[in-house]
């Protein structure tokens, strides 16, 4: 399925987004035109207030775009209802926050399992994937633990877990690494490295963070509501070998 | 997208029930709050019946001092019966609306400090009947909570103070069924309170769109 032949996982059109906020209107995107292949690992860099997070919303189809179209595996999402929508969100994206946004009056292992609750499995099944989730993020010891016992780093580990749950074919990371003091970022982000070459999930994240630069297959620019540029890999290490 | 969708994204009851529970266990503290208009509704209400109830049992076997000490403590019998008055009744039907009103505004204040866990829910792949499944459940244990609190207290109160002032005669001929309905019945109305409280609430959390959900301050 992956390879160079690989298809598009996801497809923005010339999508714009405008807030209201009051008399005035914010004009968040103006016009994106984005393909991402399935299995890629990639980065949507740029400062804060530029559309990012507006378009990691219509990316992972948290939010309506104003105009233009979102794809996912090719189905356009405007024209989903609210079953096929929750559906989409429950087994094909793996959502992870700044924030973590870990449901805090439970404990890890429920965190970890709601979503296969949702998607209908028995309970010694999302039982044993659950702990085996947790094993894989190196969490296994704590699973009885409640968000606010754990530390940041931990918990943003059980958030990994958790968006893995149902198997998703894109896992979206908004400023994953945000919240998270260096060494704990460079963990999480060498952990989602991990989990796009080993399971060939596609990683889309929106960061300012530069350590990503250095995983990332491609990086794209956002300024001011619009893609400024993209790079691959390749020019990228070209680029920083210059910087550094 | 895959065929009969409906049936790929579930939450059962028992889930539900379970996960309700432990919301509204880990929030104890919070949700006492919110209950405690509840409570107080509910322990006026029958603290009022109660006394009418209590007084009706021992009536017929009371001592001729002790009816005249009833009656000279301002309690008057209608056609041989204690029962409610015309203003009692008011009493009761305005507190109960004013307890009402808390609770619309009691649940919206404990419902709009869970927007972020409602969008999260619902990047998790959660429908809008979840959502207000489980806070309907959660209204439901209030419900029962304070209606059981609100109603024990209540009876409790006019049984002891009427003890207090007429003595043992109260004790021995006291109403255990009727007070036991009205226990009950009570506490039926505290849960009706709490869901047609909860109902307004519920639906503005279950049709937020997740990422306006969570973007709220926690």
């Amino acid at each position: 399925m992956s390879g160079n032949g690989a298809h598009n996982v996801v497809r923005l059109v010339d999508v714009t987004k405008v807030f209201r906020m009051g008399q005035e209107e914010v004009h968040a995107l103006r016009g994106v035109t984005l393909e991402i292949k399935a299995g890629e690992y990639m980065s949507i860099m740029g400062p804060s207030g530029s559309g990012k997070s507006t378009l990691f919303n219509m990316i992972g189809a948290l939010d309506k775009p104003t105009s233009g179209r979102v794809f996912i595996d090719e189905v356009d999402v405007a024209q989903l209802d609210a079953y096929e929508l929750a559906w989409l969100r429950c087994r094909k994206i793996g959502y992870i926050f700044q924030t973590f946004n870990l449901i805090q009056v439970m404990t890890a292992i429920e965190n970890v399992t709601l979503p296969m609750i949702f998607a209908g499995m028995g309970r010694d099944e999302y039982m044993d994937k659950g702990m085996e989730l947790l094993r894989l993020v190196g969490l296994a010891e704590r699973f009885q633990h409640k968000p606010a016992e754990l530390s940041g780093g931990q918990q943003q580990r059980v958030a990994v877990a958790r968006a893995l749950a149902n198997d998703p074919a894109i896992i979206l990371a908004d400023e994953p690494t945000g919240n998270l003091d260096l060494s704990t970022g460079e963990e999480i982000i060498s952990l989602l490295k991990e989990l796009s070459q080993e399971r060939g999930v596609t990683i889309i994240s929106a960061t300012h963070d530069i350590k990503m630069i250095n995983v990332s297959d491609r990086v794209v620019w956002i300024r001011d509501g619009r893609i400024d540029r993209i790079e691959d890999r390749e020019k990228l290490q070209v680029s920083i070998g210059q910087v550094l | 997208m895959a065929k009969s969708i409906d049936r790929q994204i579930v939450l059962p009851w028992s889930q539900v029930i379970r996960i309700s529970f432990n919301a509204l266990r880990a929030r104890f503290f919070r949700s006492m709050i919110t209950t405690s208009t509840l409570v107080l509704a509910v322990a006026f209400l029958s603290y009022t019946f109660a006394v009418y109830a209590v007084l009706e049992g021992v009536w017929p076997a009371a001592e001729p001092a002790l009816q005249d000490k009833i009656l000279s403590a301002g309690f008057t019998p209608q056609d041989g019966h204690f029962g409610s008055t015309a203003k009692d009744r008011w009493l009761v039907v305005l507190s109960l609306l004013v307890c009402a009103v808390g609770i619309v505004n009691a649940q919206l204040m404990a419902v709009t400090e869970r927007f972020r866990e409602i969008g999260t829910l619902k990047c998790l792949g959660a429908l809008d009947s979840f959502v207000i499944k489980l806070f309907v459940l959660e209204a439901a244990y209030q419900g029962v909570l304070g209606g059981a609190a609100g109603s024990v207290l209540g009876v409790g109160t006019a049984v002891v103070t009427l003890w207090a002032r007429f003595g043992a005669p109260i004790i021995t001929h006291l109403p255990a069924i009727g007070l036991g309905a009205l226990l009950v019945k009570s506490s039926a109305l505290a849960v009706a309170l709490s869901l047609i409280g909860v109902m307004y609430p519920a639906w503005v959390a279950a049709r937020m769109q997740p990422a306006i959900a969570l973007r709220s301050e926690p």
